[in-house]
């Protein structure tokens, strides 16, 4: 296992803030890895995000991503590598179509017209929005215009997918597809693809090979999305939504029920507890 | 109050004009304005009135489309064409009334102005009704861009209108629900006088700004995630390309023009 992303005691203060909105952050990330990042709104996270990005420069410490120092000269070879997906759906649409949209990227870069088409048709069938690849946005619905934002990084071919809280402004039947798209192209591209997904989502965590837990701007728990979500006290202590599964859980337990100690998806309580009431 | 609001009305269609290369559409509708005054005799007017009508014809719209969009510029055409009626006095005198009096020469500058007025917008709306707003864009940068040695910013300038084009469905929908949430709070627009009515715009106005801000600051966030940094080296993934059609359109355009020239002498 290689580390692709490395941080060794980043401090971020916003300019006019006393208060450091990250605090002596060290961490590393193996390629090929999905892990979720969890905390309370202003916990930090999403500047986090944004730090692995260069949008934001680290106050103090050291961001490593693949190898290279994250500063001032190297930014745009981090934004080669680093895509981004952003909670509006609607305030990273840059193109007049969605085609166009997807183009944005390499038309930065440069890359010669012929490429491009390829590319852009590639990341649409991709996230199957092919037949919609002449559409304008107003046209769209949210999960749409979210699907064509992860086209639009995959069309770069990066090697780090960050999804700050993509999930957050959809329906729930939009924010199923999204997680589902992701779980999809993790499955394809495997150690390829590096995803860190900044998420308020359960759901969303939970698919994730490893959950991170930032409360005010510190890393103060990372773990199996099992061993997080099954400490109850702990997530509401920090301020986080407890699973609906870990709550039924404890209710249980204080009607004296013996209940599995690990974490369980609500699809597995269920079955849980079909098979302990046709064993009794 | 959006839904009458015109802005880049652009009607879709396959139409010998739809297809047409936006620069050549650009071209010929400013280039239409000058060559109008070319007219000035009856015959010329005829011949430039049956050219207009020829073009509307080929976009396969109806004259009926053309003459709405004239509508919101009737007041204005009345006025100008009233001012000739009144001020022109030289030529025989028709009406003499009080301080008011209308000559011949009067009357024909005014069915003049009338007739090169009416054929001017009618033209440059073949120009958007056929053209979708991006592909004007597109062809206003291609047009300009000899501009570039200049200093102008050309690709910035239209990146920006090709940007400001794709949110003005966004902020239409963003007005429209701060309007709904303004009236579930009391507020009432389009009612009382002017200045009332000015007023109750305020709070439409202010979330709408302070909203269309935030939007520009993420915007900008994810375009340099993305890698935006303007200059040269960035390459267009739309480009425009001139057909056999726009040679035709132009070749077709100058034998009018010609024509239009040479009915200075016919009268």
């Amino acid at each position: 296992m290689t580390p692709i992303i490395s941080l060794s005691h980043v401090d971020y203060a916003y300019p006019n803030s006393e208060t450091l909105a990250l605090h002596d952050l060290s961490l590393t990330i193996e390629k090929g890895e999905w892990v979720a990042v969890i905390g309370h709104n202003g916990s930090g996270k999403s500047t986090f995000a944004k730090l692995l990005n260069y949008l934001l420069a680290p106050t103090k410490g050291e961001i490593k991503i693949n190898d290279v120092i994250a500063n001032e000269e190297n930014m745009w070879t981090i934004r080669d590598m680093v895509g981004m997906v952003f909670q509006n759906p609607d305030n990273q649409f840059v193109g007049a179509t969605v085609a166009d949209d997807v183009a944005f990227g390499m038309e930065n870069r440069g890359i010669v017209r012929e490429e491009m088409i390829k590319r852009v048709d590639a990341a649409l069938t991709e996230v199957q929005m092919m037949p919609f690849s002449d559409r304008e946005p107003a046209r769209l619905s949210g999960g749409q215009k979210q699907r064509v934002a992860i086209a639009s990084v995959l069309a770069l071919q990066p090697k780090i997918l960050i999804l700050d809280e993509a999930t957050a402004m959809l329906d729930p039947k939009g924010r199923r597809e999204m997680i589902a798209l992701v779980r999809e192209l993790k499955a394809r591209m495997g150690s390829e693809l590096t995803v860190i997904s900044i998420t308020h989502d359960i759901d969303e965590a939970a698919s994730a090979d490893r959950v991170m837990v930032i409360n005010d701007g510190e890393l103060i728990e990372t773990g199996v999305p099992s061993d997080i979500f099954a400490n109850a006290a702990q997530l509401r202590r920090f301020g986080l939504a407890v699973p609906f599964a870990e709550q039924l859980k404890e209710k249980l337990r204080q009607r004296g029920i013996t209940v599995p100690d690990e974490y369980l998806t609500t699809e597995g309580l269920v079955t849980w507890l079909w098979q302990s009431i046709s064993t009794k | 109050m959006f839904s009458n609001m015109i802005i880049g009305r652009y009607m879709p269609g396959n139409s010998w004009i739809h297809r047409l290369d936006a620069r050549t559409k650009l071209v010929l509708s400013i280039a239409f304005i000058f060559v109008i005054f070319f007219a000035n005799n009856v015959i010329g007017y005829v011949i430039a009135t049956l050219f207009t009508l020829f073009a509307i014809m080929l976009t396969g719209l109806g004259v009926g489309v053309f003459i709405r969009g004239v509508r919101p510029l009737i007041l204005l055409m009345l006025i100008t064409t009233l001012l000739q009626l009144f001020f022109v006095q030289t030529g025989d005198v028709l009406v003499h009334w009080w301080f008011i009096k209308i000559t011949t020469d009067g009357v024909i500058n005014s069915i003049v102005v009338f007739v090169r007025f009416m054929l001017i917008i009618m033209f440059s709306t073949i120009l958007t009704l056929t053209t979708q707003p991006l592909a004007v864009a597109d062809g206003m940068e291609s047009l300009l861009k000899p501009f570039k040695k200049l200093g102008l910013p050309v690709s910035e300038l239209a990146l920006m209108l090709s940007i400001a084009l794709r949110f003005v469905p966004t902020l239409m929908d963003e007005a429209q629900s701060i309007m709904n949430a303004q009236r579930a709070r009391g507020v009432r627009f389009n009612e009382g006088g002017l200045m009332t009515r000015i007023k109750s715009f305020v709070p439409l106005l202010i979330p709408l700004f302070v909203n269309a801000i935030k939007r520009a600051i993420e915007l900008g966030d994810a375009m340099e995630a993305r890698g935006y940094r303007g200059g040269d080296q960035r390459t267009k993934y739309r480009v425009l390309t001139w057909h056999m059609q726009d040679t035709i359109a132009v070749i077709g355009f100058i034998i009018f023009t010609v024509v239009l020239i040479a009915t200075r002498w016919m009268m």
